[in-house]
This record gives C-alpha cells, structure tokens and sequence, in this order.
C-alpha cells in the first residue's frame, strides 16, 4: 500500500464561517493503482488532491493522516513537506498552461528547477530527453518558450518535469480538461504510460469526466459535497453502481451512439448542498430517489465486498 | 421540406495576424450549409476549426469576409443600425461562460429587463411579468428561485437558462449555441441538452457549436464537421456517425471516450493520409457519397475508406 489517507479534514476559512471542503475522507491507494477521482464541480476533489501536496494559505489541515510509504506527510506544514514536494508527491495541476514561467526557455526552467533541490541538471539531462521522447516530444522544446508550444505539447511537457524525480504519487487534476479530443487520447494514453513504466508508483487521476477515467484508471472514487460516495474497481462501478448519486451520474451522460429521439436521458434534480456547514446525515439526500428515515444519520464509509466501499444506508 | 431559416453560401473568414496585420489566417474557408425550422445542426470541430467564428459571423458579431449568409432570405452580412436590432429580435447566441456574461454588480434578472427597454418599452408591467414567467417555465426554472437574485448565488445551469429565456422573450427563429454546456457539471448539463431539444421541438433552428462529439449525436439532426476552417463532413447525424467517411471524422470518434469500450481495444486508425500530406491548408470539394452525406476526402474515388 503506498498511500493511506485516514479521516483526512481540510476546511477553506471564509468570513462566514469554514466551509468543510474535505469532511472525514478516508481511502488507500495500492502500488501501482491509478486512482480516478469524479465529481461535481465543488465537491471537494481539487481539494484533495491539493491537500496532498500543498495546503493554500486559505486551507487549514483539521484533522486526519496522510501515510505515503510508511511516513505520515506533514501537510499542515508548508516548510517540511518541501522534502516531500516534486521528489516524492508530485502534481500536474489544472492549468499546466500556465504552469511554465513564460520568461524563460522550457530547457532553463528545468536547470533552476532541480537546481532548486540540489540536484545538478547534468544528472538528469539524460534522463529528460528519454521522457520526453516517451510522450512524443521532441527535444528540440527545451529550446524554446513555453508560449510557442501548443496546449497539448504544453500538458505533456509539465508531466515529464513533474514526473521527473520518479516520485511516488502523481496528482494528476484535470489534465485533459483544456484538450482537444484527439490531443486528450495522447495525453491520457501518456500519463497511463508513466505508470506502466514504473516511472510513478501510484497515481490520483482528478476529472469530471467518468468516461475518460474509465480509460485510464484501475479504481474510481466518486465525490459528493466534501466526502467520498463510493469507491470500486472501475469496471465495478460503471457496470454496478450501489450509490443512488453515482447511478445517476451515469445515466446522465451522453454516450456516442444515445439520440434524444431514442432515449431522453434525465439530469439530477437540485443542487450540491452548501458545506458553509454542510447538513446533518446524508448529503445527497436532498436530491436522493431513495432517501428514506434513516438517511437524517450519516451513512459511514463502509466496504460491501472486497475493494468496494458505499456510503450509502440502502447499500449496505 | 422545411425552407431553411439560415442559409451559408462560401462563406469565409480572413483575420489578419502577425505584426501590423501583415499576414492572413484563412480561419473559415469556403463554408456553406442551411440550418431549417426545428432542426438543430451541430457544428463540430476542434479549437481553431473556426467552429465559434462560424457562429460569430452568423450572429454578425464578426463580419464576413466573402460570402453571403441569408436569413429568412435577406442577406445579413450588410445589415446596419436598425435592421441589425430588428435582426437581434429574431436570433440569438448563448455563449460557453455564463458566469462572464452577467455583471456581478447587478442582479442576474438584469438581463431579462434590458430586452424590454430595448425592444418592448411599450409592454405594461403586468404583461411583461407574464412574458417573464411564461419564458421561465420555458426553461424550467423557478421564477422565486432566479428572479431578484445576484450571479454568485445562481448555478451555472441556472445562469445558462437564464439566458436562454432572455433570448425566448424575443420572437426567436434561430438560437446559437456556442459550448453552452460544456463548463456545466454532467449532472445538470443533460437538463439543458434536453431544453435546446425542446425548442427545437417549437420549431427552432438551433445551431449547436460544440467540441464534444457525444453531445452533439445525443442532439442534432444534421452535423457538420470541421477542420481549419473547412468541412470536411456533414449531412444527416445517423449518416456521418453511424458511417463515419473521412479520416478526420474516424479519428474524432475513436478518441472520444466512452464507458463500456476501452481505447486499447480500439486502435487509432493509421495516418497519415494524403489528405494531411498533400493539402495541410483546405482539401478536395465535398461531394455527396449517399443521401444527405457530403465528404471531402480524395480517396472516395479509389474505394471507400482510406488509412
């Protein structure tokens, strides 16, 4: 098990009150698990995902653990997950557009870079061009500005540096979001590839698209409203869904093939509740068809058969 | 048939790049096709098709630089002033960030009242209330939910069919839809795929821009695709779906991800073609391989596909 995250709680503090963004998330990913993380915008997987690496200054860590590899992450703590950060958990965030400081060359970037960690460039010169040829680039782009690249070489160009000190969890946040469907494959079939080439040990792969998750990842963990909905193999839950809001998640997308004269798909009813504090018990019992008594107590995490975790009181 | 609402003939689009506008980007070439009475066509491409420019020009945003663009038979690409506005009562856009159109210091339902100072000043209050809730419940929404409230306490779904019933309030034949749903979340984005279908059923010609392939097949009749600034494919969606011609169009439908079909088992097709090699900047005519089908591909003539 490389990565174990025990009743995690990070709260955004806004004038009004802590907005409870990540509420008592538990869940493990295995070596060489690609972990895909959906949900609806707001639902707290961004956060997640950043919690792992580095807390914003609105962010304050409540309560729970972070283990990866045996060492609890001191994510409250800026200045001791440097030690962490980029050599051990690395990220490729959601706009790798902008990632790249657009005054320098993407070669030198790199130098300062790992020269940042004491590593000297030489090192891992090598190394870089065999990554970047690995993607499909070329290593011609280390001469040339971030600006002259195009949004997927750009994309590809941040996973290899992210990438680059082979750390133990990537953070991958809708990275195919910006792309083009035809670049989005490459990308997507790329970032699987680190991971199949042992180049990282296990890998959170954030999206809001279930369908691109579905082509990449070994588990997928639905979101709703700052906690975890189910967790399963991922051809588990497309296939066999036990949350009532992964079900309907599902049936609302669009498939090639579904015609609104055949089959007029429904969306969910209603909104994400406010975590500004959340409601009591269940949270997508507003919106639930099945919400019965009681859903007013929270539903806990619970595992309905090997690998496979509901939290859901129908579930179980 | 049902004569067309809109019509493209050869209509295309130069911008001017580079440094003092010396050099020519050809953005839309050559491009014609009718949007009819309740129908909806979806324009696809990918960033740079020229996809968005198209529904510029036919909302005369941007003006065109050949070609002509009929609507209800008169040539709008010469409109001014007054018959522009006149225009505006009959089409209309929505566009992808509904957060962005709003102004944040006003209440959302600003929008809603600015169609009526400009084109109904002569409406009394108690009728104008009804227009109101008669396009409200159009688009499903909750008059006490959305009336008299700011953006920042409206959803992006909501703040979309806001506008989509600001341009209801008008006597709209023609709605342009420009990636409207694609910053909403998967489980309101099917809600309001389902109201342009609805419109389409009052008999609205909707042209559908979108970059998403599933999307567009879930809606339109007609599809056309798009590749700098040239189809490569249209006609009947069943046709240029179901039986996919040009290498471009392949391509597109085997990156789109879907559940139940993994890309490993499906491999790209292998390029490149002589349709990337021989001409990077515009290809063959389009011709009609079966009814309601048109491609642009050399190969048709040498045997079907190609690859």
């Amino acid at each position: 098990m490389s990565l174990a995250v025990e009743d995690l709680r990070v709260y955004y503090r806004t004038l009004r009150g802590d907005v409870r963004a990540l509420d008592g998330v538990t869940f493990s990913l295995a070596d060489h698990e690609i972990m895909g993380l959906v949900g609806e915008s707001g639902c707290g997987k961004t956060t997640l995902g950043k919690s792992l690496v580095r807390l914003d200054g609105r962010m304050r860590h409540v309560g729970g653990t972070v283990t990866l590899d045996g060492r609890e992450l001191p994510i409250g703590e800026d200045a001791r997950m440097n030690e962490f950060r980029f050599a051990e958990v690395s990220v490729v965030p959601q706009y790798a557009m902008s990632a790249m400081n657009p005054t320098r060359r993407i070669g030198r970037m790199v130098r300062e870079l790992v020269g940042s960690r004491g590593i000297p460039f030489a090192s891992v010169r090598s190394e870089l061009d065999r990554r970047l040829a690995l993607v499909g680039l070329d290593a011609e782009v280390l001469e040339r500005y971030p600006i002259e690249l195009s949004g997927g070489m750009k994309q590809r160009m941040v996973m290899v540096i992210s990438t680059l000190l082979n750390p133990s969890l990537l953070v991958a946040d809708e990275v195919t979001s910006a792309l083009d469907v035809s670049t989005q494959r490459a990308v997507a079939t790329a970032l699987a590839g680190f991971r199949d080439r042992d180049l990282v040990r296990s890998m959170i792969v954030i999206s809001h698209d279930l369908s691109l998750v579905y082509q990449i990842a070994d588990t997928v963990t639905v979101m709703y409203a700052g906690r975890l909905a189910e967790k399963g193999p991922t051809e588990v839950i497309v296939e066999r869904p036990r949350h009532p809001y992964t079900q309907l998640l599902i049936s609302a997308l669009p498939e090639v093939g579904v015609r609104y004269g055949g089959k007029r798909l429904a969306g969910i009813p209603g909104s994400p509740p406010s975590l500004r504090p959340p409601p009591p018990g269940c949270r997508f019992r507003a919106r639930c068809p099945l919400a019965y008594g009681k859903c007013a107590e929270q539903p806990p995490f619970a595992e309905i058969e090997p690998g496979h975790a509901v939290a859901c009181w129908r579930a179980s | 048939m049902t004569p067309a609402v809109v019509r493209l003939d050869r209509v295309s689009k130069r911008f001017r790049v580079g440094a003092f506008g010396r050099q020519e980007l050809l953005a839309v070439r050559d491009v014609s096709f009718e949007l009819r009475a309740g129908e909806v066509v979806s324009l696809i491409g990918e960033s740079g098709s020229g996809k968005s420019t198209i529904g510029r020009m036919i909302l005369r945003l941007t003006a065109a630089s050949s070609g002509t663009i009929t609507f209800d038979g008169t040539d709008v690409t010469g409109l001014r002033r007054g018959a522009l506005k006149e225009y505006y009562r009959r089409a209309q856009g929505v566009f992808q960030d509904p957060f962005s159109t709003y102004n944040p210091v006003f209440k959302a339902d600003r929008v809603l009242a600015m169609i009526r100072w400009s084109y109904f000043p002569d409406v009394g209050e108690q009728a104008w209330r009804q227009r109101v809730e008669d396009a409200l419940a159009a688009v499903n929404l909750n008059p006490e939910l959305v009336l008299d409230k700011y953006p920042h306490q409206l959803s992006g779904g909501q703040l979309q069919r806001l506008l989509i019933a600001r341009a209801l309030l008008l006597d709209i034949k023609l709605l342009v839809a420009d990636e409207v749903i694609s910053m909403l979340d998967a489980s309101t984005r099917i809600d309001v795929l389902n109201l342009l279908a609805d419109l389409k059923e009052r008999g609205l010609a909707v042209l559908f821009i979108t970059h998403d392939l599933s999307l567009g097949n879930y809606l339109a009749d007609q599809t056309v695709i798009l590749r700098r600034g040239s189809i490569v494919e249209r006609g009947a969606t069943t046709a240029v779906f179901g039986d996919p011609l040009h290498p471009y169009t392949r391509t597109l439908l085997a990156s789109v991800p879907r559940l139940g079909s993994k890309w490993t088992d499906e491999p790209l097709d292998p390029g490149p073609c002589r349709y990337h090699e021989v001409h990077p900047e515009g290809g063959p005519p389009l011709a009609e391989v079966a009814e309601d089908h048109f491609v642009a591909c050399f190969r048709l003539h040498e045997g079907r596909k190609c690859g």
